[in-house]
């Protein structure tokens, strides 16, 4: 559990495998959808590397803001109504801090939360030692799940039917194109077919999301897909 | 530039307000390259009144600074309703109360005023227009990976990285210009850039990344 941790919070460790630009600045922008954003924000918070891009492209937003005022000059109006509600001692609503059920360092936030709101973790077998726990949102458009692949087990080949983006929390994988561990994302397209294995020296767990269905290569997996909901 | 000078000039914000046009400059640098007629506050004015809004609580400071980001707010909220100019204007007057009520976590260090405002203003919008959610990391999460150095003078390298940035915009090629603008400015998801554009979504999609490389790099040459 030590190691655990260490290897969770490791600072040495150096993430090789990033968010694009492309998918940054939808976050940014505020045009992503919640699916992808948990798995965006998740890697932002193990990856200064893609935080500062996410700064650079944010001071975009603020450029773009100060660019246009609207040619509007009657201010005035809405001034008093702020400033009444100022004067009249308005304030936020404190938010509670939170009391935290899963301190387990594997988890960052945001997903953490999402966690904890579905009822802490639950794992589901998916055969061949392999487990999945849905991570359930309000984003429609995407599937959002945990997978835990048993040391040296590989996840049947498949394709996809559109993108998968793939956070490494513990252990590693590595398939065709590279080895993964914590931290690393793998965004995987229609482009690429991948068996994706967990390394031998310990189970790896990933959250992944999907806006389609995997492809299965072998007729066995595409049968039972739907009881698996994957 | 110290605060009082800051509040004695925030006095002057009834005949400021009257004329509707912009105070002298308090320091050569501009933000980007933006038209004269609005209510115009130089970068570094602006770090000064947030800071007054945030220790003073200044009610004149923050009339100034809301004088200038209101309308542009609220026209950042027009576009993202696609017109709807009550609902713009609710939701501008929202984050502006947020902008007072949050004040005091602004970090001048590490964001631009326009930036941590435009930030509240998309989260606003996300919330209200949306009706979305959007997850952000912690800070505080014990499972949060700090950076690995914090530069000591991170704030001149930002507000030399703001004002570069204005100046790399006007050097970006107009193809590469519009899919930010359109993202950024129009709120618009990359395929439906795409579509507006009548060109493939992988074309977005690469022009996106090229922008945001030209720009990271006209920033560290400026910093070098």
């Amino acid at each position: 559990m030590r190691e655990t941790a260490q290897r969770a919070s490791g600072r040495n460790q150096m993430i090789e495998h990033h968010l694009d630009d492309d998918i940054l600045s939808q976050y940014s922008a505020g045009t992503l959808t919640e699916g992808w954003s948990i798995a965006v924000a998740s890697h932002l918070a193990l990856c200064p590397a893609c935080r500062s891009k996410v700064d650079m492209l944010d001071s975009l937003g603020g450029y773009f803001l100060e660019a246009d005022d609207g040619r509007a000059s009657d201010v005035s109006k809405s001034w008093e109504a702020v400033k009444a509600r100022i004067d009249a001692g308005e304030v936020d609503n404190v938010v509670p801090l939170k009391v935290r059920s899963v301190p387990d360092r594997i988890y960052p936030e945001p997903l953490k939360r999402y966690i904890e709101a579905a009822g802490g973790l639950r794992w589901k077998r998916l055969g061949s030692g392999a487990a999945q726990m849905l991570i359930p949102t309000g984003d429609a458009t995407t599937t959002v799940r945990l997978l835990k692949i048993p040391a040296g087990q590989p996840v049947p080949e498949h394709s996809h039917g559109g993108l998968e983006l793939t956070l490494v929390l513990d252990g590693s994988f590595s398939d065709e194109v590279a080895t993964f561990g914590r931290g690393d994302i793998e965004m995987a397209d229609d482009n690429l077919t991948h068996q994706p294995k967990a390394d031998l020296d310990k189970d790896c767990i990933c959250l992944a999301v999907t806006d389609a269905p995997l492809r299965f290569k072998s007729r066995f997996m595409r049968l039972i897909q739907p009881l698996l909901g994957i | 530039m110290n605060i009082q000078i800051a509040l004695r000039t925030g006095l002057r914000r009834d005949a400021y307000a009257k004329a509707n046009v912009s105070l002298p400059p308090v320091g050569r640098r501009k933000v980007g390259n933006l038209e004269e007629n609005s209510v115009n506050l130089d970068a570094e004015r602006i770090v000064v009144l947030m800071s007054a809004i945030s220790e003073k609580r200044d009610v004149g400071a923050f009339e100034i600074l809301y004088r200038h980001f209101y309308p542009r707010v609220r026209s950042y909220m027009v576009r993202m309703t696609r017109g709807n100019r009550v609902l713009a204007e609710e939701l501008a007057q929202e984050t502006m109360m947020r902008v007072w009520n949050k004040a005091s976590l602004f970090d001048g260090s590490k964001a631009q005023a326009s930036t941590w405002i435009f930030t509240i203003a998309r989260n606003q919008m996300i919330d209200s227009v949306r009706r979305g959610v959007r997850p952000t990391f912690d800070p505080n999460d014990p499972a949060f990976v700090p950076d690995e150095f914090e530069a000591a003078d991170t704030k001149i390298e930002r507000e030399q990285s703001a004002a570069a940035l204005g100046q790399a915009m006007t050097t970006l090629k107009g193809n590469y210009a519009e899919v930010l603008r359109l993202s950024f400015f129009e709120g618009l998801t990359h395929s439906s850039i795409a579509e507006k554009l009548n060109i493939p979504i992988g074309t977005v999609k690469s022009r996106i990344r090229l922008a945001c490389e030209k720009l990271r790099n006209a920033l560290q040459d400026e910093i070098k």
